[in-house]
């Protein structure tokens, strides 16, 4: 059987070399469906939960970096908030999650543990990576980010072939944004993913500006149809809305996982941050048009304003409870900068 | 006795059949053809879903590989050649070295991307490079090179069974040149042989079984046969014991081997095929002056390529490219202790490309 035989479910499993069982790792990983599932109260309820868990930790990290709390840099996911929400609520254990620099979002909508990232942000020892990663470069169970754009999806491609082969079930889904459509590598690992049947999802948060650089400027033709070119199911949605992006990516999933076959999805939507820190030079009433959409108020404003309330009272204590304890914990011992390489001395 | 393509062949036949986690991709693996060096032949008849012949995308499909590697599988990536490596530069240098580290020990990457380097076969300017130099010092990458001194298929088998990534340097003048082992009594012909222990070994060479010696000449990968006939030159024509080294690992270096050899001859010659400017023999000099400064009886000196690109015509390629004639050179000059201006290495007049 070759693995390039198109539309196999499973090509590698057909052969006598069948991957043992004993690889597939075991190791407890969060299974962001189920936690989501056990939540209490209603589904719009738990989307309001995690985006407002978002909103609360990045206008957190704006305010350090304003107290000179923080140093270096970092890419905030405001007004984004209801895609993490929408297309991470529905995936499992086995599932994997690529991100790039924009991240802390699709974290927290992963593993609401507010406390690990902030210590690895405030480059604590005790952080996600041990302070090692900071904002962008972030491993947590089946959940990574890297700071290449681009660079990223073969590596999601990759993983997805790689859950395949093992036959776990897990897909692959991989967070880029618009500007990443102008790496070329992007292209190579949809064209490998189409041709080995990859189940991966590729989310394209289209939020209309590369950093300073307004979309018209950087994309010539159209997203989706880069998709389709290649032969990959693709399809778009232009909403800031949790409900609609929730109900939109659960059957789309669950046909990557169904039928281990790539799909592009791009969704359009805003950033109403700056890019990373104080370095917003959009026009003022474009950002002011598009808060109308602000994901938070749209829900916000289908919910009993005391449980709305109580949702954000929620957030804020568990983000507040997240930097005393980021705080407290200690910076790593110079010393451990060795430590992870010590094998490339004595093979 | 084994060709050095049979060797990596048959190591990766063995490898793939012991081990169900390894896969190969890379361009045109697939029988009959079976990759341009014939390094994959047969793989894809034997292992036809663990083969992926893939489109021209060497990033991508490195990338692939990469996400492949940290999920559990063993990925061999074959690069067709070296030259194409820089087009993989971004996933081996900010994704692929990056990652056991930068996630604090939470992933591996444990790939190995293999890839032919090198030129006297008249392929011209892009397909004749050596280039291995732009990935030393990278942290988190083991960068290893073939030589005929230590059995490449040993080594392949060392690279496929790291967790670390590995860029795996073959020669392609070596493809068809014999493996040259040591017989029990740690001789090869005329010479006495010393391996150290480790999992890729630093091959010592001497005329005298390592009693004395008038120089050190390091290289590796294809400069280590050049190396062994100059050295065998200068033992009939000048009289001159050299004590070759041979290190398989050329990133992290041992330098070890070096300085032991140092102790009996005082000079070092280090050689490579690649331009000479911020090369490996840049790096062993700086480290052997800064370390080891008083075993030094001469100045030491650099055999590399000459910062030209490489022609496709073999008069030009074989004046950029170092020869055998220029390691003796080299060594003459050093063992005059620097005073025959008339043979010093042509590195040292290469000039600027204008």
């Amino acid at each position: 059987m070759n693995l390039l035989t198109p539309q196999r479910a499973l090509p590698w499993q057909a052969g006598a070399t069948a991957f043992p069982k004993q690889i597939a790792p075991a190791i407890g990983r969060p299974c962001p469906k189920s936690r989501f599932s056990a939540s209490s109260g209603t589904e719009r309820e738990r989307l309001y939960a995690t985006m407002t868990l978002i909103r609360r930790f990045e206008e957190t990290l704006l305010d350090l970096f304003d107290r000179g709390e923080l140093f270096g840099t970092t890419h905030c996911y405001i007004g984004q908030e209801a895609n993490a929400a929408g297309v991470i609520s529905h995936l499992g254990a086995d599932d994997i999650i690529f991100s790039n620099h924009r991240c802390h979002g699709h974290f927290l909508a992963y593993q609401p543990s507010p406390e690990l990232l902030m210590a690895e942000i405030m480059g604590r020892a005790t952080g996600l990576v041990g302070g090692r990663g900071g904002s962008q470069h972030i491993c947590h169970g089946n959940f990574y980010s890297n700071g290449i754009q681009g660079g990223i999806v073969p590596n999601a491609v990759g993983m997805a072939l790689a859950e395949k082969v093992k036959g776990t079930g897990g897909i692959a889904v991989v967070f880029i944004g618009d500007g990443t459509f102008g790496e070329g590598v992007l292209y190579e690992a949809l064209n490998m993913a189409s041709l080995w049947s990859a189940p991966i999802l590729v989310v394209a948060e289209n939020n209309r500006w590369a950093q300073s650089t307004p979309i018209e400027l950087e994309l010539a033709g159209s997203m989706v149809d880069r998709g389709r070119a290649f032969g990959i199911e693709s399809g778009e949605i232009d909403s800031t809305d949790a409900d609609a992006l929730y109900a939109h990516f659960g059957p789309i999933i669950e046909d990557v996982r169904r039928e281990g076959r790539p799909r592009l999805e791009v969704i359009h939507t805003y950033r109403l941050c700056h890019h990373s820190k104080s370095d917003d030079h959009r026009p003022a009433d474009e950002i002011d048009r598009y808060r109308a959409g602000d994901p938070l108020g749209l829900i916000q404003s289908r919910l009993d304003p005391e449980m709305a309330a109580q949702i954000e009272a929620l957030s804020a204590e568990a983000v507040d409870r997240a930097v005393e304890w980021a705080r407290r914990q200690p910076f790593p011992a110079p010393e451990t900068a060795f430590s992870g390489h010590e094998a490339a001395d004595k093979p | 006795m084994s060709t050095i393509l049979a060797a990596l062949n048959g190591a990766l036949h063995e490898a793939m059949a012991r081990d169900p986690r390894i896969l190969l991709l890379g361009e045109d693996l697939l029988d009959p053809y079976g990759g341009a060096f014939k390094v994959s032949k047969g793989l894809s008849t034997a292992f036809p879903d663990r083969v992926l012949t893939c489109p021209i995308s060497e990033a991508g499909f490195t990338g692939i590989a990469a996400g492949m590697a940290m999920r559990g599988l063993r990925p061999v990536v074959e690069i067709m050649f070296g030259d194409f490596l820089m087009l993989a530069a971004d996933q081996i240098l900010n994704h692929i070295s990056k990652y056991p580290w930068m996630y604090n020990g939470k992933a591996q990457v444990p790939i190995v991307i293999r890839t032919p380097m090198g030129g006297r076969r008249g392929y011209g300017p892009t397909h004749s490079q050596t280039i291995e130099k732009h990935f030393i010092g990278m942290p988190g990458l083991v960068v290893v090179a073939v030589n005929p001194f230590c059995d490449p298929g040993d080594l392949l088998r060392t690279a496929i069974e790291d967790d670390r990534a590995v860029l795996f340097i073959e020669n392609k003048a070596l493809y068809a040149r014999a493996v040259q082992a040591a017989d029990a009594a740690g001789r090869l012909k005329d010479l006495y042989v010393r391996k150290t222990p480790d999992p890729y070994p630093t091959v010592s060479l001497s005329y005298n079984d390592f009693t004395e010696a008038d120089a050190t000449i390091v290289a590796y990968g294809g400069m280590a046969e050049l190396a062994v006939e100059a050295a065998h030159r200068l033992l009939m024509e000048d009289e001159l014991s050299c004590e070759l080294v041979i290190p398989s690992r050329i990133n992290p270096l041992d330098t070890a081997p070096i300085a032991h050899s140092l102790r009996r001859s005082g000079r070092l010659i280090v050689c490579e095929e690649g331009t000479a400017t911020g090369g490996f023999g840049s790096e062993v000099v700086a480290r052997i002056v800064t370390e080891e400064m008083a075993l030094l009886k001469a100045p030491p000196a650099r055999v590399a390529a000459l910062d030209f690109p490489i022609a496709n015509t073999s008069t030009l390629e074989q004046a950029v490219l170092p020869q055998v004639e220029d390691i003796v050179a080299a060594v003459r000059h050093a063992a005059a202790d620097g005073r025959l201006q008339s043979t010093a290495p042509r590195h040292a007049r290469s000039g600027d490309m204008r």
